[in-house]
C-alpha cells in the first residue's frame, strides 16, 4: 500500500472522512486549551459530570422538537449553564468545595433528565440519539463545531490574562484585581459550550477524551503554559487524524479509535516526557558538573 | 396505480373484518375478570398473540410500539407483569438477550414459549462477515410473512396446551389469521415481482432484513451489523459507500430506531434516493403508520415499491 493510499486516499475519495476530519480537527482545537485550564485548576473530571449534566435540556429539547440538532443544542446549554453557574455560585459563597457543588448539581440534573425521558415512555435510547457519531457529521453540525471552535478561541484569549492567575496564584489574584470570578465563569460557560458542541457531534467518550488526554499529554512536555496549550492542541488534532485512519484502516468504531490514539500518546508521554516523565523521573542522565 | 388499488382492497378488507369483531368486544368486557394474562417480549410477537388469542386473552407486551428490543432494560414493573403471567412468550434467535435474567428475577413459573420454533434460522449477515459473529442467528424471523405463519401456528399450538377449553376459538382464529397472512404473501410477492432486477438493491440503517431478502429478493445492505448495539466503523461507511456506488443501489431507508444521520450522509454522498420509514423491530402506536403487523408489512412494502419502481 503505498503512502497515498494509506494516508491521503481515504479522506480525498469520501466525503464523510473528510467531514469527520474537519470536525475532529475544530473540536480539538477548542478543547485544547480548555483541557489544559481544566486540568491545571484539578478539574479533570468535570467533563464528565457535565456530560450528564446536560442530559435533562437535551431531553427537553427532543421530546419538544424531535431530532432537531438546535433545539437540543439549546436545551443542553442551558441545562449545561445552569448547572455550571450555581456550581460556581455555591462554591464560591459557601463552605462546599467546587467538586461537592458540582457532585450535588449533576445528580440532580441527571435525575431530572431520567425522569423527563421516562415521563415520555418510549425506551428509544434517548442517549444514542442524542449524541452523534463523528461519521455523520452534516452541514448544520459541522458549522455548530466550528462555531462553538471560534468563540471559544476569541474568548480564551479575552480572559487569557485572569484565568492563568487564577490557575497558578488564585491568593494573588484575589489581592490585586476582581477578575478572577467572572473570568472562572466564563471558562465553565466556555466548557459547557464545547462539551455540548461535542456531544451532539462526536459523541460522549470522544467529547471528553479529546479534552482531557491531550491536555494531559502537554503536561509531560512543557511547563509553560503558552507551549503546554501548543502541544495539547497539536497532539489532540494528531489523534483525530490517525484515530480516523485507524478506523478506515483497521475497521474499529471512530470514536473510541480517535481516544485510543490519543491515550497512546499520553501513555508515551507519560514514559519518556521530559517533564516529570517517568523514565526521566527515575533514570536520570548525569547531571552537568563543572 | 395497482398498489392504491390493492391498498384500498386490503383497507376495506381490514374495515370489515374489524366490524365482524367489533361486537365480540362487547362480549369480551363481560368476561373480563376470567381473561388469561399472557405476556409477548415485543409489540409484533404481541400483535400475533392478539390475533390468535382474540378476546379471551389479555396480552401485555413488554418492549412497547417503537421501543428497541436489542438493548431494553426491563424495570421492576416488568418482572411483576411476567410473574402474573401465565405464559411468556419470546421470539428466540438471541433477540431478547435482557430475558433471562427477568426470568429468573421474576420467579415466574410460566411456561416460555419460543415463537420462532421450526424457523430455519439464518446466520447473522452484516455488510462484512466479522468472525466472532459467526454461528450465531439472525433473529429478526418475522420479515418474511412465511416464517410469521410459523409464529402463529406455534402461538395457536402453545395456547391451546395452556388453556384447552379455548381449542375451538384459537383454532378459527388461528385459521381466519393465516388466511389473512396468505393474502398479504401473494401481495408481497406480486408487487416485488415489478421491480426490475438491477433495482433491488437498497440501504437501511440496521440490518434486520435478512428474511425478507432470502424470501423476496431484495437485496438490503447496511452500515450497522445485525445488532444496534456495535457502532460502525469508518472501514465500514466506506465500504457502503463503495459498493453503493459499484452495485446501482436504488435507495436509501432510514428506519424507527436507529440514528438516521448515518444514513443521510451515505445517502448524499452517493447521489441514492432516501426512501421513507421502513419498520423492523417494533411496531408503532395506533396513530402511527403500523400498529399491526399487516400494516407494518404492507407500509414497508409500499415504501420500497415508491423508491424501487419511480
Amino acid at each position: 500500500m503505498s503512502p497515498y493510499e494509506l494516508f491521503i486516499a481515504p479522506f480525498s475519495e469520501f466525503e464523510f472522512m473528510r467531514r469527520a476530519l474537519a470536525g475532529v480537527l475544530a473540536l480539538a482545537l477548542g478543547a485544547g486549551p480548555i483541557g489544559v485550564f481544566l486540568m491545571l485548576r484539578r478539574m479533570s473530571l468535570v467533563g464528565d459530570a457535565m456530560a450528564h449534566a446536560i442530559l435533562p435540556g437535551a431531553a427537553v429539547g427532543f421530546l419538544l422538537s424531535g431530532l432537531n440538532l438546535f433545539a437540543m443544542t439549546a436545551g443542553g446549554l442551558i441545562a449545561g449553564f445552569v448547572v455550571a453557574l450555581l456550581t460556581g455560585v455555591v462554591a464560591r459563597t459557601t463552605e462546599l468545595k467546587e467538586d461537592a457543588a458540582l457532585a450535588t448539581f449533576y445528580l440532580l440534573s441527571l435525575a431530572l433528565g431520567v425522569t423527563i425521558v421516562s415521563l415520555k415512555g418510549t425506551n428509544v435510547d434517548l442517549l444514542h440519539v442524542l449524541f452523534g457519531n463523528v461519521l455523520a457529521l452534516d452541514n448544520q453540525t459541522l458549522l455548530l463545531i466550528a462555531v462553538n471552535a471560534t468563540i471559544s478561541l476569541l474568548a480564551l484569549a479575552v480572559i487569557y490574562r485572569p484565568l492563568v492567575l487564577e490557575c497558578v496564584d488564585p491568593g494573588f489574584m484575589r489581592a490585586v484585581s476582581r477578575a478572577g470570578g467572572p473570568a472562572h465563569l466564563a471558562f465553565l460557560v466556555l466548557v459547557v459550550v464545547n462539551l455540548v458542541s461535542g456531544f451532539h457531534a462526536l459523541g460522549t467518550l470522544l467529547a471528553v477524551g479529546i479534552m482531557m488526554l491531550p491536555a494531559a499529554t502537554g503536561r509531560f512536555w512543557a511547563r509553560d503554559i503558552t507551549l503546554m496549550i501548543t502541544l495539547a492542541t497539536a497532539s489532540g488534532v494528531a489523534a483525530g487524524y490517525a484515530g480516523l485512519l485507524l478506523s478506515f484502516h483497521a475497521g474499529v468504531a471512530s470514536g473510541p479509535a480517535v481516544i485510543l490514539v490519543a491515550g497512546a500518546l499520553y501513555l508515551f508521554s507519560l514514559l519518556f516526557g521530559r517533564v516529570g516523565g517517568l523514565v526521566r523521573q527515575y533514570f536520570p542522565g548525569r547531571h552537568l558538573e563543572a | 396505480m395497482v398498489t392504491r388499488r390493492l391498498w384500498i382492497a386490503a383497507a376495506s378488507a381490514a374495515l370489515l373484518a374489524a366490524s365482524v369483531m367489533a361486537p365480540s368486544l362487547t362480549a369480551a368486557q363481560q368476561s373480563a375478570h376470567t381473561k388469561i394474562r399472557v405476556i409477548a417480549s415485543f409489540s409484533i410477537l404481541g400483535d400475533f398473540v392478539r390475533n390468535v388469542g382474540g378476546d379471551r386473552l389479555e396480552v401485555a407486551t413488554l418492549v412497547g410500539p417503537n421501543g428497541n428490543a436489542h438493548v431494553y432494560s426491563p424495570s421492576p414493573a416488568d418482572a411483576k407483569k411476567v410473574s402474573d403471567a401465565k405464559l411468556v412468550f419470546v421470539n428466540g434467535l438471541g433477540f431478547e438477550g435482557w430475558l433471562d435474567r427477568l426470568v429468573k428475577a421474576s420467579a415466574t413459573k410460566a411456561p416460555i414459549i419460543v415463537a420462532s420454533k421450526g424457523i430455519r434460522p439464518l446466520e447473522r449477515a452484516g455488510a462484512h462477515d466479522r468472525d466472532h459473529e459467526h454461528g450465531s442467528a439472525d433473529p429478526h424471523a418475522w420479515q418474511s410473512v412465511a416464517n410469521a405463519k410459523i409464529y402463529v401456528s406455534n402461538i395457536r399450538d402453545a395456547l391451546i396446551v395452556a388453556d384447552p377449553a379455548g381449542r375451538r376459538d384459537y383454532e378459527t382464529n388461528a385459521a381466519s389469521y393465516l388466511a389473512r397472512l396468505d393474502v398479504l404473501e401473494r401481495e408481497v410477492r406480486a408487487t416485488l415481482a415489478k421491480i426490475p432486477p438491477d433495482r433491488r438493491h437498497v440501504i437501511t440503517s440496521h440490518n434486520a432484513f435478512g428474511y425478507f431478502e432470502a424470501a423476496y429478493g431484495i437485496h438490503f445492505i447496511a452500515p450497522q451489523g445485525v445488532s444496534t448495539e456495535s457502532e460502525a466503523s469508518a472501514k465500514d461507511v466506506a465500504a457502503i459507500i463503495s459498493a453503493t456506488r459499484k452495485e446501482k443501489v436504488s435507495a436509501v431507508f432510514l428506519e424507527n430506531v436507529t440514528d438516521p444521520r448515518l444514513v443521510q450522509q451515505i445517502a448524499s454522498e452517493t447521489g441514492a434516493k432516501v426512501g421513507g420509514l421502513l419498520y423492523s423491530d417494533a411496531l408503532t402506536d395506533e396513530k402511527g403508520d403500523a400498529p399491526t403487523y399487516i400494516d407494518l408489512i404492507r407500509h414497508n412494502l409500499r415504501q420500497l415499491a415508491t423508491a424501487l419502481t419511480s
